[in-house]
């Protein structure tokens, strides 16, 4: 999307301004993300006993079409941390980019220090919100969590670079319908079957309820020792509830 | 070190494979006061001689706080000191406020030695004349570095720069074992006797010398005059030969509310220090 005008189209241009106005960009800047394309949905992510749990699905929407349905959306940065990311997917590859290069360096030093999430998560709060004053951002809502030297943390960052820590994060509709549950029933010490347990019940309420899930997940751990991310899997659904029965008898305007 | 035709440019090389330049800046730094530093497993101490111009004058400032974790002790060209105490402190500002973590010293070190690398490959540049003593704390404990105008570095347990440094150095390797498990206080103490060690004679007061910590859970600071005299005052070194018996010692107060020596009755058991160079 380049726009390189030359100076004749420039004057044929010109003299049918009025329409278009609307077609030009300004000469010779571009234009980056100003609605999202390819979008994910929620992520969700936890504190549990032993380290961080992040939960996403994994399909990436065009509008209202779920287009793609393998799209990885939790990933590893460098040694400590994960990066979860809601929003346009290929924003979120160009953050992936930036994190590559950042974890590159820290590691040509060869010196024993190594960032750590909550490095991570300042480096990225710095980078979205920069993005943000020059009216260019990366449309994303990102999830940062790790552990190092045996300190969790756990971090969400938006698209304006607004930046907090907690012990349970979501972006999207996980705010919504996510947080409720984690509120009530996280705890300091869940166990890891726990914690799965609770993110799976979350994101089957994302399921019933955000129309952009796909019933495809993947759920990330890490601890001190590592992280895996689990392969992808379905949820069991149930839709017999009575009221998904016959929806329509004794709606509004029905007979 | 004689003149020769060699020495004109930094970037002329001897035919022995030297840049005398580069040693000349060297030199620099053994003409200015001395500056020590030492560390144990978690605390490091820095500490220098105050040298005025004269009687009128104030003494010029060589230890400097870069950041929370991060002190530095430098000895010979002061204007360069600060120039690159400087330069420390806006790299250690820029990390913290990118990562909102302190900038681990070993890198910051690194970055201060490419910085004075960097002026002896250059014929428009001339080497920093001055040494710098870095101390400070990362994830893997505490570290003391040297970093040189040649633009190497390195680590020490233990080290001292400046004029008559040898005979803190000469100190210093007599006791240099004890101290990755020495407590804070020893530290200083220590820091104390090898100063007065490079002051021949001289009487040790609190005017003298400059004394700076960090440590785990210690932010980097300077202790203020009071607190120095107490400490000599307390371990009786200003200018006695007789130096405390190291297993004697108790460890009171140490930091200058109420000074009580009580280290009379444990003098003089290992034998004096030697005041020889």
């Amino acid at each position: 999307m380049g726009n390189v005008i030359t100076l004749m189209e420039e004057s044929v241009l010109s003299t049918h301004k009025a329409e278009m106005d609307t077609l030009l960009t300004s000469k010779g800047d571009s234009q980056r993300t100003q609605y999202p394309y390819v979008t994910g949905t929620s992520v969700i992510g936890i504190k549990y006993k032993d380290g961080i749990l992040m939960a996403a699905d994994m399909g990436g929407s065009y509008g209202s079409t779920i287009r793609y349905k393998s799209v990885e959306r939790i990933k590893q940065v460098g040694k400590h941390s994960l990066i979860g990311a809601s929003g346009e997917i290929s924003d979120f590859q160009e953050i992936l980019k930036y994190l590559d290069e950042l974890i590159l360096h820290d590691n040509m030093w060869d010196d024993g220090n190594s960032l750590g999430p909550k490095e991570v998560h300042n480096y990225l709060t710095r980078v979205m919100y920069n993005r943000r004053n020059k009216f260019d951002p990366l449309w994303n809502s990102l999830v940062i969590g790790g552990v190092k030297n045996g300190h969790k943390y756990l971090g969400s960052v938006s698209m304006i670079g607004v930046n907090f820590e907690d012990d349970h994060i979501a972006t999207g509709f996980g705010n919504h319908l996510a947080r409720p549950i984690l509120r009530e029933e996280w705890r300091e010490d869940l166990s890891f079957e726990e914690g799965v347990k609770i993110l799976e019940k979350c994101m089957r309420n994302l399921l019933y309820r955000d129309r952009s899930a796909v019933n495809k997940i993947q759920i990330a751990k890490i601890t001190e020792e590592g992280l895996t991310v689990s392969q992808p899997y379905s949820l069991k659904t149930f839709w017999n509830f009575a009221a998904f029965q016959n929806p329509t008898v004794g709606a509004e305007g029905s007979w | 070190m004689f003149r020769n035709q060699y020495d004109t440019d930094v970037t002329t090389w001897s035919p022995a494979g030297r840049l005398f330049q580069v040693e000349y800046a060297m030199e620099a730094v053994k003409q200015g006061s001395v500056a020590i530093g030492l560390r144990s497993k978690t605390h490091i101490v820095l500490a220098c001689v105050n040298k005025a111009n004269s009687e009128l004058s104030s003494h010029q400032r060589k230890i400097f706080k870069v950041d929370d974790h991060i002190g530095v002790a430098i000895a010979g060209l002061t204007a360069d000191g600060r120039v690159l105490s400087r330069y420390m402190r806006s790299e250690c500002i820029n990390y913290g406020y990118t990562y909102e973590s302190p900038l681990p010293v070993g890198r910051l070190v690194v970055q201060l030695a490419d910085k004075a690398q960097v002026c002896t490959q250059r014929s428009w540049k001339r080497p920093y004349g001055v040494g710098l003593l870095v101390a400070g704390l990362d994830e893997s404990g505490a570290h003391l570095y040297y970093n040189c105008p040649s633009g190497n570095y390195f680590e020490y347990q233990a080290f001292a720069i400046g004029s008559r440094s040898q005979a803190a150095k000469t100190y210093l390797e007599r006791k240099f074992e004890k101290f990755t498990e020495s407590s804070r206080d020893d530290l200083v103490k220590d820091a104390l006797f090898a100063i007065r060690e490079t002051l021949q004679g001289e009487k040790l007061t609190s005017h003298v010398c400059t004394v700076a910590v960090v440590g785990v859970g210690e932010a980097f600071n300077i202790l203020d005059q009071e607190t120095v005299q107490t400490l000599i005052n307390e371990f009786e070194i200003s200018g006695e030969e007789a130096p405390i018996n190291e297993s004697n010692v108790e460890q009171s107060g140490g930091d200058g509310d109420g000074a009580a020596p009580d280290q009379r009755g444990a003098a003089a058991e290992e034998g004096a220090a030697p005041m020889d160079i």
